[in-house]
């Protein structure tokens, strides 16, 4: 069927994600949870995580420009960011925020800001990909994704 | 879930269809929490709000299994969501967070949690969550006695010893009962063998817990052991068990407090302009309200007593608290605090302004002030800053002088005890100028009348910055003192708001409030002249201000202690960190007043007042 090709595709697709470490198991946690009821869970629930933590973003953005840098508050933004990435098993992203809260702890303005520029590189890299992945995914049909081999 | 099966075999269904509250504010977190849980078979209910959650909670008490939570919420601490619902609706809470530090872990259990989940939560660990609604039942049951719920569970617990069916449930559980029951011992329960004792359930009303309170109050914080309470009490069919595990849970929340309560005095401070109006209004107004709450309600004299002690007074940690719902602060309330620093005063200030939202109901009309000065006199143990001394020419109470006792427990943690909107606000505003009514007590209503009183002590500040006005505060205070607490009555479980406590605390405090007002007044009035108006209020001893915190509340529920005013026994509520924060005239006065108020013996500082508890 055409379809076999883009199901190959997709599944390879899905397996470099895991490989490359942009997913972790929690991914696999919530294509669990797709069923009949909740065909476009995996989807709904990225989705929600990207409309979601851009906020954060923007927050921990706005908090690195003060001078002097409030590590506490920091961290605190930060924690939920992690809380949020974790959730959908954005793993280099969820490091990077681990990494975060760490320069954050020793006060390191330095680290802070560096490593928040690559976590912004890592989630925006992941959100590209994920998108893509979510659109062939449509296109076979829900069902098949979550049908995929662990 | 064979499990589930196994267990629902007959009954209802049980685990399928238990009712779960999920409180995340992460919406991506909350609804794959949402869907983990609804495929577990579970009946979901989510918010992303904390008070919502609250609010859902106390609508109906029967309506949630299990409360599963996030720890880190912008409208409301995780941990004093759960410190709410386990004192007021008595549920199990587990805690969730993506933070697995092992202090954030023991903070949790020693809040109560029964379980403390890591972020992201897999579904095999929600899977088994329902263990802890039978857990409690179970310990519930064999503390009280009686089934109340006809749930599987009892099938589930005689099956537990039972090998056959059981044995999978009994195998799974095992390990988890191990952990569970280290925190369920932890909560001070004592787990008795469950088929031994079919006993009613125990609720703890206000009454009830006014009782304990007070008994706790009389034997200090320190000493007050289960079997001594059990018998001060004197409450037929009571265990020492239920009594035991109420301590544990009432000890919790006055640490809790303490470390509120010193926020809150800080918050009174910043509070504290709004007190001096207080003490202008509160003077005659005050009084007046007395008056009627001569007739004081039972409760406050009950809540004063059953203040206990440390405990209460923890609990009022806000300082001005009584009222000031949520006002962490030890400032605020300062009434009873006196004692404990000098910030007594700050935290009347405090309590002024925090009537926040509490309706300046007039309270004062309707509540008999009959608090139990006297009681709350004697409770040494608690440095009750209630003690407000039975301001006789004030008299504002009538009778029970039991401003004097008013321990106005501030409430502490809860910004002054979710002043609802029933919310006795002691204010003594509505009669004076409200501001002063710090000291009113808010009454949250949540059911206990008495929880809401969120005795702000505004009357702190202001007792130090007018003298007259101070002493016109302390009516005012007592006055809202006595009438929130009144309102407030009701169950214990009713704190709404934060502090769960703070009902009790409410009611004694308002009580106190006015005592504490009046001796506020008095110590604020170097001059005496104040002071020695009020002194009649003698009742109160030492500066019983109406540490709004350490209003005892005689209902036993809210213990609005104010971790100042259980000083007594070195419990200190409020948190004498505020002593920095007296108010500068009278801190001198007032610092004395609380030491005077801590021995109970001592003269007040306040020129001479000896406003010892005459009570």
């Amino acid at each position: 069927m055409e379809r076999n090709p883009m199901r190959r595709q997709l599944a390879s697709m899905r397996k470099s994600l895991f490989d490359q470490g942009y997913l972790d198991e929690q991914f696999m946690e919530l294509e669990q949870l797709l069923d009949d009821a909740n065909p476009n869970f995996v989807e709904e629930v990225v989705t929600l995580y990207y409309r979601d933590s851009a906020r954060l973003i923007l927050n921990l953005d706005r908090a690195l420009e003060r001078r002097p840098l409030d590590f506490s508050k920091l961290d605190g933004l930060m924690h939920q960011f992690k809380g949020s990435s974790s959730s959908i098993g954005a793993k280099k992203v969820k490091a990077e925020s681990t990494l975060f809260r760490e320069y954050c702890k020793s006060g390191n303005a330095e680290g802070c800001m560096r490593t928040f520029q690559q976590l912004k590189k890592e989630y925006a890299t992941l959100r590209k990909k994920l998108e893509t992945y979510f659109q062939l995914a449509r296109q076979i049909g829900p069902m098949e994704s979550a049908n995929r081999p662990k | 879930m064979t499990v589930e099966q196994i267990v629902s075999e007959g009954k209802d269904q049980f685990p399928i269809g238990m009712r779960v509250l999920a409180v995340d504010d992460d919406p991506t977190c909350l609804l794959l929490l949402g869907t983990l849980l609804r495929r577990c078979q579970y009946h979901v209910t989510t918010t992303s709000q904390a008070k919502t959650a609250l609010k859902m909670l106390r609508e109906n008490k029967n309506k949630f299994d299990l409360v599963i939570s996030d720890v880190h919420m912008p409208d409301m601490d995780g941990f004093k969501l759960l410190e709410h619902v386990g004192l007021e609706m008595d549920l199990p809470v587990i805690m969730l967070s993506a933070n697995g530090d092992t202090k954030l872990v023991m903070k949790g259990i020693t809040h109560g949690a029964c379980d403390y989940l890591l972020k992201p939560v897999r579904i095999e660990e929600l899977q088994n969550i329902w263990q802890h609604v039978v857990r409690r039942k179970k310990k519930d049951r064999c503390n009280s006695g009686s089934k109340d719920k006809p749930h599987p569970d009892s099938g589930e617990d005689a099956g537990i010893g039972n090998v056959d069916n059981n044995g999978k449930l009994n195998k799974k559980r095992k390990d988890q009962n191990e952990d569970e029951d280290d925190e369920r011992d932890e909560n001070g329960h004592d787990n008795e063998d469950p088929s031994a004792q079919k006993k009613p359930r125990v609720v703890w009303s206000v009454e009830l817990h006014r009782k304990f309170v007070a008994a706790v109050n009389q034997l200090g914080i320190d000493k007050a052991v289960p079997k001594k309470i059990l018998e001060l009490m004197n409450v037929e069919k009571l265990t020492r068990e239920n009594v035991a595990s109420h301590l544990q849970k009432f000890r919790l929340y006055l640490k809790r407090i303490s470390c509120v309560a010193n926020q809150q005095a800080n918050m009174a401070a910043a509070l504290g302009t709004a007190d001096s109006a207080y003490l202008r209004m509160g003077s005659l107004n005050g009084l007046g309200n007395f008056h009627t709450l001569a007739g004081s309600d039972q409760l406050h004299n009950a809540a004063f007593r059953s203040f206990p002690p440390s405990g209460v007074l923890g609990r009022l940690n806000t300082p001005a608290g009584l009222g000031i719902r949520g006002l962490p602060s030890p400032g605020t309330f300062q009434l009873g605090h006196v004692q404990n620093s000098g910030n007594p005063t700050n935290d009347l200030s405090k309590l002024q302004s925090f009537v926040p939202g509490n309706h300046n109901t007039n309270i004062l009309q309707g509540m008999p002030m009959s608090l139990e000065l006297d009681r709350l006199q004697h409770n040494k143990s608690v440095g009750h800053i209630g003690e407000l001394p039975t301001t006789d020419s004030t008299t504002v109470f009538p009778g029970s002088g039991s401003l004097v006792d008013a321990r106005i427990t501030g409430f502490s943690n809860n910004p002054l005890l979710g002043v609802t909107s029933n919310s006795l606000m002691l204010e003594g505003s509505s009669q004076q100028a409200t501001s002063h009514t710090s000291v009113s007590a808010i009454g949250f209503q949540n059911g206990n009348a008495l929880s809401d009183f969120t005795l702000i002590a505004p009357a702190s500040n202001q007792l130090q910055d007018s003298k007259a006005d101070s002493q016109g505060q302390a009516s005012l205070i007592n006055c809202n003192a006595g009438q929130i607490i009144r309102s407030a009555p009701q169950e214990w479980n009713a704190p709404r708001k934060d502090a769960p406590y703070q009902s009790h605390a409410l009611i004694n405090s308002s009580i106190p409030i006015n005592s504490a007002m009046i001796q506020l007044g008095q110590c604020l009035d170097r001059n005496n002249s104040i002071f020695h108006r009020t002194t009649d209020l003698d009742s109160v001893g030492p500066l019983n201000f109406v540490d709004p915190l350490s209003i005892k509340h005689s209902e036993g529920d809210n213990y609005i202690m104010e971790p100042s005013v259980i000083e007594k026994e070195g419990y200190l509520m409020f948190q004498p960190r505020p002593h920095g924060s007296h108010v500068p005239d009278n801190t001198g006065s007032l610092k004395d007043l609380a030491s005077a108020m801590m021995k109970q013996e001592d003269d007040f500082g306040c020129n001479g007042y000896s406003l010892r508890t005459s009570i």
